[in-house]
This record gives structure tokens, sequence and C-alpha cells, in this order.
């Protein structure tokens, strides 16, 4: 059984105790412990179900390549499923469940799925599931959704906050081992700036529980004297908790900081993510242990060496009682050593090599174990745990030699450099036929953008694992990082370290080597994803040959430990049965990030009220106590309409459209683009961007404007005033005075630069009211200050004044049909002016309006609308707007897209009034049928409604749209179709419904 | 071009009516303050002058700020440059800068309304800003002027001392703005030593 | 994510301060253009793999458009300069020699 032992744990503080749950158990671990740690403190071996076959599984690693323990976490709002047990800080009152198993771990009706194992091989989606159809859906899919997903998704919205942070280092060095904390210290000699991150809590990686000396210090003393000289220099950043999640283009790091997982009650960001640029990057990651393939490798009990030694040295728990140890290298002998020192059994370190391990063969059994070289594991034997293992010979086909009984396995089929974050900007790998891994290759680096290398491995992650290999290489990368950077590297020298002699690790990829189909089907792979070694032969044998193929096939690598155990032992076992090498098949691609990060973290900051910009007039306020019902236009929040009592929005919008054309409305228009433009060449620029002609508008006019771009189709429209002999005032859209403002930049910077003309985007700087009705004049008279009569300031005309004492200027210009005014005020006086405008308008019963009496009213009139009657496809000349298109101009933006063969069809879909015959409101977007059916089979069509409303003014619905040939059909009803499928009958008429003399807005 | 002097102070509000919050560092929005944009060809000998004569100080030189007698001058591009200036005295400048620009090829607009200011007080001021806009701060001793994207909204902000900044938006997003500053200069939201 | 140095204010930017403004040194046709012309000017691009040529602006800054010269493989970035110009400066062309030698995009080598 696995327990606590009574000394030991260089990490825990045996003298606290910290409760939490599991799976509704109440257990004990100490401060210190991993999630990990501590349920192996308390015997709890099975932490969870595999994905496919619901097998039991238990813990394997000790670090962020665990594939197995994977827990829900938290609850409610703080629930998070997928939450890594190693990886995971113990606390008080922390509450986990594990994952993928009903009704409970102990049993599980899913591990029904291993007796039909055969049929649920690599492909098994493909190859079950597409016939016969009906059992799609009642069988297929009902057993997928059952089985499929790691995890519960979070059913609250998360209670906690994040934020980004963006950095800039000369270096980053990633990792916090012996090979990152030497590397971080050549660099800072050097003088350079250098943030050096590590993952877990603590520092010292490896080296730290594998023992050893150097310069004549522990390593741990060494890591430790290595930290205080960091903290003492300026130039040097050093933080614990932060994992490098990924490596991007020119220089880019993402920094993955767990503020406050290990401590959740305290205030603060619980994730923040690090933006980070970085001249050079080090990547000191170390090297990831490899399992063994043999079969009932995955068994609760079966570990990685390695980890079974990080348990009995950091946490003082020991993963059983007695523990055989299997291996194709010498470091697993330490994890035999270091048990024995802890007091517990090793019946027999197997070792597949013929001729065994160097130097440390020779402790183990000068401390009485017995090591038998050419030998194997046949088999794992148990269910929930493990009770023993079958020994054959490496050589053979699994005969049993020898059964003994042992409830734990340590493997070590060697180790891979880390090379996920040197990889991720696409470093290249080379395979080394001597260390049996992938190493970088350092010819062939990720480059910057100064097209030089910018990430360099350091230590095991280059593929150096003895430990004078490692400092040495540590400092030569990092010189090599800061002389790059323009720095003169410091004469850091390399420290001496203690040296085992070990003997050379030897390629073993299946245990025993001629394994025969019944054990290849119990070996192992991907633990997380259940996908073994047979999965990947059949794979290779239906010919899967790439592997990137046979990746997604079997789904190999694929679950969320991305492979971080499985890969290298995938490739080699593809490469193994397509009868080529290993370089030859490859490796899959290296994405970030390294391990999961949270949404949170990416999401940062943005969230509810920052969640994106919502911009606000200055008379926002007034709008939020009286009701404004908002929708969006761009980033801003427009009221639609102001809701009184029980109205619905059409009632609202029904009452301010009668009480505007009856006597005064109030509309919020500061949202309007104001581009000011102003320079000698204005008039020839502004030419240019309107399809009508601006240079010839007199000072003290306004002109309707139309822009298109040089495809020729509508992008904006707008009322331009002149504002003086070289300033004219251009209005767009709402939606459009960024964009146009950033347009006409586009063109005055990159085509006409030598033209003199400034723009400003003066949007902000006004409130804009518009001043609606019959007694618009009335109102503003009252307010007095200055002659807004008709002869003074007629249509179409502005002028600069005062109203109610505000400085003001008077657009006379109308987009409702009616007498109106645009006013335009100093924005931090907008919302004083709308008050003494509600004020002034009480006696004519003054009625805000919103967007959609505004868009009513101009439907009413005919008007067009950007974005509604245009959709990116649509000319002028489609809206019947030539008398807005001037034929004196040589030019302008559109001019020639506008003369191609298919922009002066006559077949141009062209716009008409609507008027159902029964008075119904058309369907937004309905089309009108024409006889017959294309070559899809479909209904032809012949137009389209672009706008349609219920207009209280005439008491039905009325509508614009393009239809063929329409200004030529008036009169004729053609039939649109309805949600429902019916039709509904409309004639066409002309697109003016309301005062077509234009009466109503020249009094 | 407009009437001058006629605006009553009770008529004023800024975007966010003064509002202030009280963290690891002090966010407040700005009384109204003045803001000139200048578009001109800040290499041009007409346009150095008429700025030195106005403002009693010359052009600033590229990403940095000058203080002049009636306030600062930003450097915003090659052509344009950003006065600050006491908001009742913006009008006159503007009128003064045109005089003294006369026939020079040249803009200048009033946008003190168009624009929301806060201040940014405490030691870990610059903090503040790296979690919001990517900048190196480090690059940004007191004295210079940047403009970038703070979260998702443009901005300009100077250094006004090492513990303390200036930070302008548009003023529709002057809520946004406030709610960022002051979400990250939460208590307990300090990054520690980096 | 790419670094581009703006070449009015010489500010190092990161992608996220800039707008991509597609491919630099296009000429353009207006009325009196042939069919071939204008829709060359409209929509005919390089997408070399290797040497590029673009327009960015930096749109969170100073507002100005500028051009970069890069290798579209490796992100290298040769240089970038004013967009007030028909063709790259003969310092950049150079640069870009010396790195891929044999290099042409449209007219220029």
């Amino acid at each position: 059984m696995s327990m606590r032992l009574k000394t030991g744990g260089r990490l825990v503080n045996r003298a606290s105790q910290v409760e939490f749950n599991f799976n509704g158990k109440r257990l004990f671990g100490h401060e210190g412990d991993t999630l990990a740690s501590a349920l192996l403190a308390n015997d709890q071996m099975l932490v969870g179900r595999s994905f496919k076959y619901h097998r039991p599984r238990g813990i394997v690693a000790s670090g962020a390549e665990e594939p197995n323990a994977l827990m829900n976490m938290g609850e409610g709002a703080k629930f998070e499923p997928n939450q890594r047990a190693t990886t995971t800080e113990l606390f008080d009152g922390l509450s986990v469940g594990s994952q993928n198993h009903w009704p409970s771990l102990e049993y599980d009706i899913g591990a029904v799925n291993g007796l039909f194992a055969r049929f649920l091989s690599a492909g098994f989606y493909y190859k079950m599931f597409i016939h016969p159809r009906p059992f799609w859906k009642h069988i297929y899919e009902p057993f997928i959704r059952q089985s499929a997903g790691l995890g519960k998704a979070p059913t609250e919205k998360d209670a906690d906050t994040y934020e980004h942070l963006y950095a800039f280092y000369d270096v980053v060095v990633i990792g916090g081992g012996i090979a990152g904390l030497q590397a971080g210290r050549t660099v800072a000699a050097s003088g350079a700036s250098v943030l050096v991150m590590e993952q877990t809590a603590h520092w010292g990686g490896r080296a730290v529980v594998d023992g050893g000396e150097i310069g004549g210090q522990s390593t741990e003393d060494f890591v430790n004297d290595s930290l205080e000289k960091l903290a003492a220099m300026d130039n040097v950043t050093l933080k614990t908790r932060m994992m490098g999640a990924g490596v991007y283009d020119h220089g880019y790091v993402l920094g993955y900081e767990r503020v406050s997982d290990h401590a959740p009650k305290t205030t603060g960001p619980r994730h923040r993510l690090w933006r980070i640029r970085a001249g050079q990057i080090i990547t000191a990651t170390g090297a990831i242990e490899r399992p063994l393939s043999f079969a009932g490798n995955d068994i609760p009990g079966v570990m990685l060496a390695s980890a079974v030694r990080d348990y009995v040295v950091n946490w003082g728990v020991a993963v059983g009682d007695r523990t055989v140890v299997v291996t194709n290298n010498d470091d697993a002998y330490r994890t035999a050593i270091a048990l024995k020192q802890a007091g517990l059994d090793v019946p027999v370190i197997l070792d597949a090599r013929a001729n065994g391990a160097g130097s440390l063969g020779d402790t183990a059994r000068e401390m009485g174990i017995r090591v038998e070289n050419g030998k194997a594991i046949a088999k794992v034997k148990g269910g929930k745990r493990v009770t023993g293992v079958a020994i054959c010979a490496q050589a053979g086909s699994g005969g049993v030699l020898e059964e003994i009984a042992c409830d734990a396995v340590a493997m070590s089929g060697g180790w891979s450099p880390a090379v996920h974050l040197y990889s991720h900007c696409g470093g290249k790998l080379n395979w080394d036929d001597q260390a049996v891994m992938f190493r970088p290759d350092l010819n062939r680096r990720p480059t910057d953008q100064n097209g030089e290398g910018f990430v360099t491995p350091a230590g095991s992650a280059n593929g150096e694992l003895a430990l004078s290999a490692v400092l040495a290489d540590a400092i030569a990368r990092a010189k090599e990082a800061v002389k790059a950077l323009g720095h003169k590297a410091p004469s850091t020298r390399v420290p001496e370290a203690s040296e085992k002699g070990e003997n050379a690790v030897e390629p073993v990829w299946l245990m025993p080597q001629g394994a025969g189909d019944k054990l290849r089907m119990k070996t192992w792979l991907d633990f997380q994803n259940d996908v073994k070694v047979s999965d990947v032969q059949l794979a290779a044998l239906e010919g899967y040959e790439s592997v990137e193929h046979t990746k997604r096939y079997t789904t190999l690598g694929m679950a969320t430990d991305q492979g971080k155990l499985s890969n290298i032992n995938g490739l080699a076992t593809l490469a193994d049965a397509l009868n080529t090498d290993i370089p030859n098949v490859g490796t899959t691609t290296f994405r970030p990030p390294y391990t999961p990060i949270s949404m949170g973290a990416i999401a940062g900051a943005a969230r509810d009220e920052v969640f994106q910009p919502l911009r606000q007039t200055p008379m926002q306020g007034w709008h939020d106590e009286n009701g404004a019902d908002y929708e969006p236009v761009g980033h801003w929040r427009r009221a639609y309409c102001y809701r009184r009592g029980s109205e619905t929005r059409a009632q609202a919008v029904e009452r301010e459209i009668l009480q505007t054309r009856k006597s005064l409305g109030l509309l919020d228009a500061s949202t309007l683009g104001k581009l000011v433009v102003k320079g000698p060449d204005t008039g020839k620029f502004l030419d240019m961007m309107y399809t009508n002609m601006m240079s010839n508008l007199a000072v003290g006019k306004c002109r309707y404007g139309l822009m298109c771009s040089e495809n020729g189709f509508l992008i904006d429209d707008g009322v331009v005033a002149r504002i003086d002999e070289d300033t004219w005032l251009c209005h767009t859209t709402t939606g459009g005075a960024d964009r146009i403002h950033a347009h006409m930049e586009e063109w005055l910077q990159t085509e006409w630069w030598d033209w003199k003309v400034y723009v400003a985007n003066m949007t902000e700087q006004f409130a804009q009211v518009a001043v609606v009705g019959p007694n618009a004049r009335k109102v503003l008279e009252k307010l007095g200050g200055m002659d807004v009569s008709k002869d003074a300031l007629k249509f179409m005309q502005w002028a600069d004044g005062t109203l109610g004492g505000f400085k003001a200027r008077v657009y006379r210009i109308s987009f409702s049909g009616e007498l109106s005014y645009e006013i335009a005020v100093p924005a931090n006086e907008g919302r004083a002016f709308w008050d003494a405008l509600l004020e002034a308008g009480a006696e004519f019963d003054v009625m805000p309006y919103g967007t959609e009496a505004l868009h009513v009213m101009r439907a009413e009139k005919g008007f067009i609308m950007i974005g509604d009657e245009t959709d990116g496809t649509v000319i002028p000349q489609d809206l019947n707007m030539q008398w807005a298109i001037s034929k004196k101009k040589e030019d302008f933006l559109g001019k020639r897209a506008q003369q191609r063969s298919h922009m002066v069809s006559p077949d141009r879909w062209k716009l008409v009034g609507l008027e159902t015959l029964d008075g119904s409101v058309l369907p937004d977007g309905s089309y009108a049928f024409a006889p017959g059916t294309n070559a899809n089979g479909q209904r032809k069509t012949q137009g389209r409604v672009t706008s349609t409303y219920y207009s209280p003014t005439l008491g039905r619905g009325i509508a614009m749209g393009l239809v063929h040939h329409g200004p030529d059909r008036m009169g004729e009803v053609i039939e649109f179709n309805k949600v429902d499928g019916s039709l509904v009958k409309a004639k066409i008429v002309d697109q003016v419904f309301y005062d077509a003399e234009g009466a109503k807005q020249n009094v | 071009m407009m009437q001058k002097g006629l605006s009553k102070m009770s008529n004023i509000q800024t975007a966010m009516n003064g509002a202030r919050a009280t963290g690891y560092v002090d966010v407040s929005e700005a009384p109204v303050t003045g803001m000139i944009t200048l578009r001109g060809d800040l290499a041009d000998a007409g346009v150095q002058k008429a700025v030195k004569s106005v403002m009693g100080a010359g052009v600033p030189a590229t990403l940095t700020v000058t203080d002049a007698d009636a306030g600062q001058i930003l450097w915003m591009s090659p052509d344009e440059l950003m006065i600050v200036c006491a908001y009742d005295q913006a009008d006159q400048m503007v009128s003064d800068l045109i005089a003294a620009l006369g026939d020079t090829h040249s803009m200048v607009m009033n946008v003190s309304d168009a624009r929301a200011v806060f201040d940014l007080n405490g030691s870990a001021t610059s903090e503040i800003i790296a979690k919001l806009a990517p900048i190196d701060m480090k690059s940004m001793p007191a004295g210079t002027v940047r403009r970038t994207r703070f979260a998702q909204i443009p901005a300009a902000f100077w250094m006004t001392s090492n513990d303390s900044a200036r930070i302008i938006c548009f003023r529709s997003v002057g809520e946004y703005m406030f709610n960022q500053l002051r979400n990250s200069a939460q208590a307990g939201f300090e990054v520690g030593d980096w | 994510m790419l670094l581009l140095e703006c070449p009015y204010c010489g500010a190092k930017c990161e992608e996220t301060e800039l707008s991509p403004g597609g491919e630099a040194h296009i000429k353009r046709y207006g009325p009196g253009s042939s069919d071939q012309d204008f829709e060359a000017y409209l929509f005919m691009r390089e997408n070399p793999k290797g040497v590029h040529f673009e327009r960015w602006r930096h749109v969170y800054g100073c507002g100005k458009w500028f051009h970069a010269a890069r290798c579209t493989q490796s992100l290298e970035v040769f240089g970038t300069y004013a967009a007030q110009t028909f063709e790259p400066p003969q310092e950049i062309k150079d640069k870009i020699s010396a790195k891929r030698p044999g290099w042409s995009w449209r007219d220029f080598s």
C-alpha cells in the first residue's frame, strides 16, 4: 500500500495538518504536499478511469506530464475540471472528485467497454459508426455522449479574477532547475536583464532529488546559493509557480503565473498571464522520463521510476512496500537506492540490457538489491492495484520465468528532453541513436525578426543528462545568448560536479521484444486516450504511414497531456511497424500551450463591465434614467426606444414617431461621425472621396454625399458642411466615424501624400442633438441666442451661435422629413443642453426618440440607410442615386469600378418601395420569387427586402427593396416569402411614402 | 470658430464626473482639462516658430513631453502635437496658434471635450500601465509619452514623474478606461518584484 | 506575434498596436484604364513564400502608414520604411540581397 513514511520529505512540513476532500472522503496531508502526494499518502492509489475502456488508473508521474490524475476540482463558481493532481498544491479545504466513471470510481459500469476492446480499436469512430444509419441516433450517439469528454463542464460563472502583464527582458530562462539557475547566473553576470521562471513552487528541479555534489556543495546548497546570488541582483527577476506556456514569433513568450491556486482565499488574481518579449529565450525545461511498454503497464501502482523517487524524497511518501524496478538505463537505479535507503523493499531490478548498469548497479548490489540483467516484465498482475509481476527474458516472446509479488512497479524507458517550448516556433530536432532521444539541433533553432536564433535549449532540455554536462551546457548556451544580444559574455567557469560512471541507455520499445498479440493488446502507450501498442500497429497495417495521420486515427497524444509520455514510444512503435527508423517517422508538431492554461488567464481582465469597451454619449445618464432600451451600434449602445411603464417596444416606437411628427422630438445624435478636413487641397480631396462634388459647396451650406470604395460599392453617406474657405466638416454614419477617418488618412498618406490636407476626428468633441418636428423652431427660439428663422437659416445651411447660453453649431438638415435642426455643443455641456431642451420643450410635449423611430421615419421618407439598403455589393446606381454622382468629375473613388460591365448591367436589382396588399409588414430580408427554378432546384428570385417597418404615420407596413427592373415595374404585384413558408403579395411603388414634395421640412 | 467664454461651469460635466479609486495605485479622473490638437509638419520652421511664440517652449523631441509656460506640449506624430492647458484657456490658445501659424499649412482644433483624462499616483504607477498596455515601462522615464493600446482602446500616456502618469483616451470610453485602471490597481493585485 | 519598428516614431510595436494593409507598392488605376490593368490593381496580389513587401499602419500609435519588407516564411524583417515612396529604399534592397541572394518581387530585385 502507498503511505507516508515516518521520516523524509524535503518539501513537507510535518508539523502542519491540511484537510482536504476526495470523492467525499475527508483526508489529511501536510503543507508542501501536492494533491498527488497527499492522495498517495492516504493510500489512494486509484484516482480515475480511463477515457475509452474505463480502466482503473493511478498516478503515474509527479509533474506536468501526468496523464491520469485529472480531477474535477472545487465547487460552484470555483469549479474546474481536468486539474492535474501532480501540479495542484494542497491547501486547506481543497475539494476534488475523480473523473470519467459512473456510478462510482470503485464500481464503474463503463468498464464493460473493456470487454469490447477489440471493437474499439484504432479508428473505431470511422469504422463502427457509419452503418447502419438508424444505429447512429439510437445506439452510437448515446454511447458516445455518455463516454465522451473528460470531466464535467462548469455550470456557474467563474468567481475568480485574472489579469495580464506586459513584460520585457533581454533574456527569459524557462525552468528553475540547476540548468536554468546556472544559465540565469551566467546571463545576469553579463548585465543583461533576465527573468527566470519555474513552474512549480520550488527551485532545483530533479538535481535536488537525485543528489550529487557541485563545486563541493550538495545540489541543494548549490541551488540555495544560486538563488541568493540571483536575488541580490537588480537585473534579475525570479518567479516560481510560473510556467512557460508558449514561445511565439519574434521573442514573444507567455508566462502562466498561478498566483493564488495554492492559497485560494487570498485577495488578488488567481492567474496572471505574462505577455513577455524577450531578446533571447533559454529553455531549461529538463527532460521527461518515458514509460516502458509491457502488458499491464497501466495498472495503478505502475509509475515512472523518477516519480517514485520524487514521492519518497520530496514528500516522504512510499508508493508501495515492495517496488519492482524495471529499466533500460542507469537512472532508475537511483530510485531503487532511494527506496532502499528509506527502508523499503526492492525485490528486484529488471534491467532489459544484457550488460546492465555501471557503478549505480554496483551500489545497488552492495545494498543487497537483486539485479537481473536482460530481463523484462512479461505482464503486471493486478486489477485496481499491482499485486505482482511476471518476469521473462527481454529477448524472448514472454515466457514467464518467475513471478514476484509486489505492490508497485517503477519503470524507466529512458529520458526525452522537454523540447516543447524550443519547438513551438519551429526549432528542429535530430534523433540521437546513442542517447536514444530527439534532441535540439542547435544549427536549426527558431529564428527571430533578425533571422537569428532566439530560442536556446540548455541542460537536460538540450539532451545533457549528467550533472557536469548539464552545468557546462547551461553556461555555454547562456554565453551564446548574451553574445547574441551584443553583451560581452562573462567568464563564468563550469563548477566541478560529481559523476557516476553510467552505462548507455538501450532502446526498448516493447517488452518483451517479441511480445505477442495478447500482450500487446494490454500494453498501453497513451494512458489518457487509451491507445495501445496494438492500435498503432493496426493503424500502420491499414496504411497510416505519416505520424500526423496515425496520431489522428488512433488519437495517440491528442489528450490533454498532448502525449508527453506517449509520443516517443508511439512513434517508435510506428517506425517498427513500418519497418523503418525513428527519424524517418519524425515527430508530430509541438504546439502551445505546454500544459493547458485556464480560459480565465487567456481572457485576462476582459469580462463583465470591461469585457469590451462600451462607448457612451454625454447624455447616457439621462437615457439610463429614462427607460432606454438599448441596441448596439458598433461599440456604442444607443437607445432603440424609451419605454414607459408597461409599454412594448413597438408601442414606445409608435408613440415617439407620432409625437415627433405632430409636435417635437429629440434624438441624441452624438454618435454621428464628425470629421473636420482642412487645407488648401481639401476640395480636390473630398471630390475624390465623395461621388458627388464637394469642392463647389458654398461656405455656410450643407450637402448630402455618398462615399464608395475603389470597388465601386457604397461604404458611407452623410451631410457635408463647408465651414470656411479651406475647411469642411464631414458627417459620417455612427459606425463609419473611425472607419472613414482611417479611410481618409490612408488615401492621404499612401496615395496623395503631396496634397495639403489634414483630417481630425472631432466626433467626440461635440454632443449633437436632432431637434425635430413642427415645433422645432419654436423651442430653439425659446432658448434664444441666434436667428434660426426660415430665412436666416435655410434648409441645408448651418450657422454658429448660442442657444440658451450654450455655444452651438446648428445644421438645418432633416433625416425625418420634418422641420429639423441638428445642434452640436461641446460634449462636456451635452447633458446640460439636453436638459435645457427638455425643459424648454415641455410645453410642446417634447418626446425623446430612439434609433428605431429614426429608422422608421427615414424609411417613410424613402431615405436609404448604409447597412440596410447597402451590404457591400450595392452601388449608388442600384439605389437610383445617379443624382448624387457627379458627371463632371474625371475621377473619384469607385468611378472606374462602376464602369465595369457587371456594374452597368441593366439586370442589376434596383431600389423601389414595396406595399403589401394586406397592409402587413414584410419580413426583413425576404425574397421575391420569380418563375422557375435554378440548377439546384431552388426557386428563382427577382428581388429582396432591404428595409421594412410598420409605419405609425401611415398605419400600415412599408418597405424598400431591390427588385429586378424595379423602377420600370411600378404598380406590379410580386410575391415575397414569409418565415412560415407562405407568400405575401406586395405592390411595387415609389420609395417615398411620406410628404413626397418635401413641404414639411421646408417651413 | 465658435464664440468664446460662454460656458457656465455648472453646465460642464466630464466623462466620469471626477471619479476616483484608491488601490495600491490611486486612480482619479482629472478635472476638466484643455487639450488642443495641432497638425502641421513639425520639422517645418514656421510650425516650430509658431509653437515657440505662443507656448514659450519649442516642439518636443520624438516621443517626449515639453513643459511650456501654460501647460505641456506632447509629441503625437511627425505632424501632430497635443497641447495640454487650462480648460478655459483652450479657445484663446487655439486662436493664438492659428494666428501665429498664418499661412503655414496646419490645423488647430480644441479637443478638450473629446477626451477623458486620468491620473495615476503611486510608486507602482508603471506596473498598472504594464498590465494594460504592451509597452516596456523601463523605456518610459518621466517626460516620455506614448500613444498605444490600453486593453482594447487607444490612449496616450506620459509619465508626469517617476511615480505618476497621466492618461488620455476618448471621452466615450472613459468608463471603460477607469474601470480597467481601478481593477488593475486593486489592493492585493500587486505583481511583487519583477 | 510580430514586432515591427515604426519608421516614423521609432517605437518597436507589437502586432496588436498595428493594423495590416496588404501588399505594398500597388499602382492605382482609375478612369480610362483598361479592364486588365484595373483588375490587376484591385485583385491581383503576389502572395509569395519568401521576400514580401507589405503595408502596415501604426494605428494605436502615431497613426502613420509604413511599409515593411519581410520574409513570409521565416518572418524575418529586413526593414521598415516610409509609405511615401514608389519603391523600397536601396539600403533595404541591399540588405535583402545579402540575406536572400537572387530574390525578386514584381519588378524589384
